[in-house]
């Protein structure tokens, strides 16, 4: 069984919600990854998502697309990545997602870089840009390496395309939680609410629905668990911190932001 | 060959639809109303009457006299997309796709755009069609065309200036696609190139074969040679595509900017490799991890790391050359064009000229060359004062 998998099963005997924490790797520097993925771990969230940079980030809003910026300025490689990945690995169980772009697989061959992916401890994958019609050759590939592949739904997605969608997700689906891109939201709409509502009830108990893009704050992560989310993911909300924090503190902090948001999930 | 609509939005392997989720019904829905109105008469023959009455179609085929003289060899003729309204063959698209827009009760319309004739064009149709526009435009190019941007004020649009990335034409179309995934419902992305997701090479490439089609006709037997210039493709796929099934050769014109081997260009065509950008599989500019590299070019309009997918399709099936002119290459052909036919060409329109003129000389005198006159140069007139001035040295006489 897949890590995600068996997260989920875990948390479900616990009646608790997953928190998803991401943070962009190599950004604002390397140590700071390290540090802020000791504090998220230490903090209790239940599983790491990892932004590798991509050049042109379309999904992304103005703070991943700086930190995306910085970290490629920051000299972040794939090679890297791998080998941060797998010190990660040693030391923490803690499932880890990558999100990136389609062509940062492509450029690899999807078989090649997920096989990579795979031996350095990644359990999952998002791409925000794989579309379910272009992606057989990518699922192909996830299959035979027994990656999740971990596909996006948004709330204008109609029913039957969002079967198909859930049918080629493995570990959770993830619902867009706004028109819009990455980012911080001051509040959560009514249009979201319903969209979770329905999307769980096509989705029923077959795979676990995910919920991020603009969360930010205890309140918002309370919500989402009560309406039915399975999983609440927050992104931007740690980069703020981890760019106004001096490395000194950034553990403590980071583990204290987590804390907070992952008692929302109990 | 034959290649018609692409199935399942693909030319080969290249094309596609490599989009968030939250574009989906919306290029879905584009899909279905362009499939249906593609066919349509009455709109055919409504956007038929403003390309006459409004844009200024048809356009002429001027037999170039004394640039076939200055090249010696074969007859050239340009194609003067340059005397459309706007200054650009951009109107073609801009017309139809807003005209659609309208059909599908959309009011509110955004573009991305590079040298900004494609935005100037899409303020142009918003204005005509009561429709309302806003433009994104790299920083950089918002300060190398003013003119530009003032213009599209003008006419009503409104402009932002794009500070993420390379601050060009690729973090333009970025900026745009951000604004239609938060806006989907209300909006209207009216691309100006042939590039993006399926469907929006294939309609491109049907507004602007108007070109092509014009050029079958003006010309008693078809051309030996045809030339256009390709940033993302859509002056040339639309002089290209009706005489793809002829004998004619054709070249594609890419801004080979510094040169090949500097890295300083814009040709993904010449020198890129197969990635996924825009939603599109295609031949970019991109480094060995996949990610897009800078692009230069003197011309704002060709300075883009992609190219539509068609035209990726059409090297690999060896149906078209794709061929690279320098910086350097366009100002001559520039001055020269301009002091002997007195037609100021745009930078863009300019790497076509060069190549026909570096290739007349070697045709006989019965044979003809084709070069589609993309737009005119007025909005480059300062570049090339100060490349001018900046190269003193070279003394290239004004
Ligand atoms: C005059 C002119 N020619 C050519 C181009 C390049 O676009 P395309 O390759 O789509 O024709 C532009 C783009 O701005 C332009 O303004």
């Amino acid at each position: 069984m897949s890590r995600i998998k068996e997260k989920f099963n875990e948390l479900k005997l616990r009646k608790e919600k997953a928190l998803v924490s991401y943070i962009m790797v190599g950004y604002p520097n390397d140590n700071a990854t390290l540090s802020s993925v000791k504090g998220i771990v230490k903090g209790g969230a239940d599983i790491i998502e990892l932004g590798f940079p991509f050049s042109d980030p379309i999904a992304d809003g103005p703070i991943i697309q700086k930190a995306s910026t910085g970290s490629l300025n920051n000299k972040t490689k794939i090679e890297k990545f791998f080998k941060l990945v797998k010190k990660i690995r040693k030391q923490t169980n803690i499932p880890l997602i990558l999100m990136t772009y389609t062509n940062i697989l492509y450029k690899q061959g999807y078989q090649q870089f997920i096989k990579r992916a795979k031996n350095a401890g990644i359990d999952g994958l998002i791409l925000p840009d794989m579309s379910i019609e272009e992606s057989k050759n990518y699922l192909n590939a996830a299959k035979s390496q027994k990656m999740d592949t971990i596909f996006l739904v948004s709330p204008n997605t109609k029913k039957d395309r969002l079967n198909k969608i859930a049918n080629a997700s493995s570990g959770f689906l993830y619902m867009v939680a706004v028109f819009g891109t990455t980012g911080v939201q001051t509040k959560i709409h009514q249009y979201t609410i319903d969209a979770l509502k329905s999307t769980k009830r096509s989705v029923g108990q077959k795979i676990p629905v995910g919920v991020g893009f603009g969360i930010s704050t205890e309140r918002d992560v309370k919500k989402y668990a009560s309406i039915g989310a399975d999983a609440i993911i927050v992104g931007s909300a740690n980069i703020k911190i981890m760019e106004n924090t001096p490395s000194s503190k950034l553990e403590k902090k980071i583990c204290s932001f987590t804390k907070k948001l992952k008692n929302q999930t109990k | 060959m034959k290649i018609g609509i692409p199935k399942d939005g693909r030319f080969g392997d290249f094309g596609g639809k490599y989009i968030p989720e939250t574009l989906a019904p919306a290029i879905e829905e584009l899909e279905k109303k362009y499939m249906k109105i593609r066919n349509d008469k009455a709109f055919k023959k409504e956007l038929k009457k403003f390309l006459i009455d409004y844009a200024g179609r048809p356009t002429p085929l001027y037999f170039a006299k004394n640039l076939t003289k200055r090249s010696g060899g074969a007859k050239i003729y340009l194609k003067r997309e340059d005397l459309l309204h706007g200054g650009a063959h951009k109107i073609n698209n801009t017309l139809g796709q807003a005209l659609l827009a309208k059909k599908m009760g959309k009011k509110r319309i955004i573009a991305e755009t590079g040298a900004g004739q494609h935005g100037v064009a899409t303020a142009m149709a918003c204005a005509c069609l009561g429709l309302e526009a806003e433009i994104y435009m790299g920083y950089v190019d918002t300060e190398r065309q003013k003119q530009n941007v003032f213009r599209m004020e003008l006419l009503g649009a409104k402009v932002h200036s794009v500070k993420s990335g390379s601050q060009t034409l690729k973090d333009a179309i970025n900026e745009a696609m951000r604004d239609w995934i938060t806006n989907v419902e209300s909006t209207y992305y009216l691309l100006g190139s042939a590039v993006g997701p399926h469907p929006y090479p294939l309609m491109v490439r049907d507004f602007q074969s108007v070109i092509g089609n014009e050029i079958k006709k003006q010309m008693k037997k078809i051309p030996n040679t045809v030339i256009a210039c390709v940033g993302g493709g859509s002056n040339a796929i639309g002089t290209f595509y009706p005489l793809i099934e002829t004998k004619a050769e054709i070249i594609g014109i890419e801004a080979g900017g510094k040169g090949l081997n500097t890295l300083q260009h814009s040709a993904p065509l010449s020198a890129g490799t197969k990635g996924v950008l825009h939603g599109m599989m295609t031949y970019l500019m991109q480094d060995k991890q996949g990610q897009i590299q800078e692009t230069h070019s003197i011309s704002a309009g060709l300075d883009y790391p992609g190219v539509g997918p068609e035209h990726s399709y059409l090297k690999d099936e060896k149906r078209v050359k794709y061929k690279a002119i320098t910086d350097d290459e366009v100002i001559d052909a520039f001055l020269l064009l301009t002091r002997v036919e007195g037609i100021i060409p745009a930078l863009e329109s300019a790497h076509a000229i060069a190549y026909a003129v570096k290739i007349a000389k070697k045709m006989k005198k019965s044979e003809s060359i084709v070069v589609t006159l993309s737009g005119r140069g007025d909005k480059d007139i300062n570049i090339v004062q100060e490349y001018l001035k900046k190269n003193v040295k070279d003394k290239r006489k004004i």
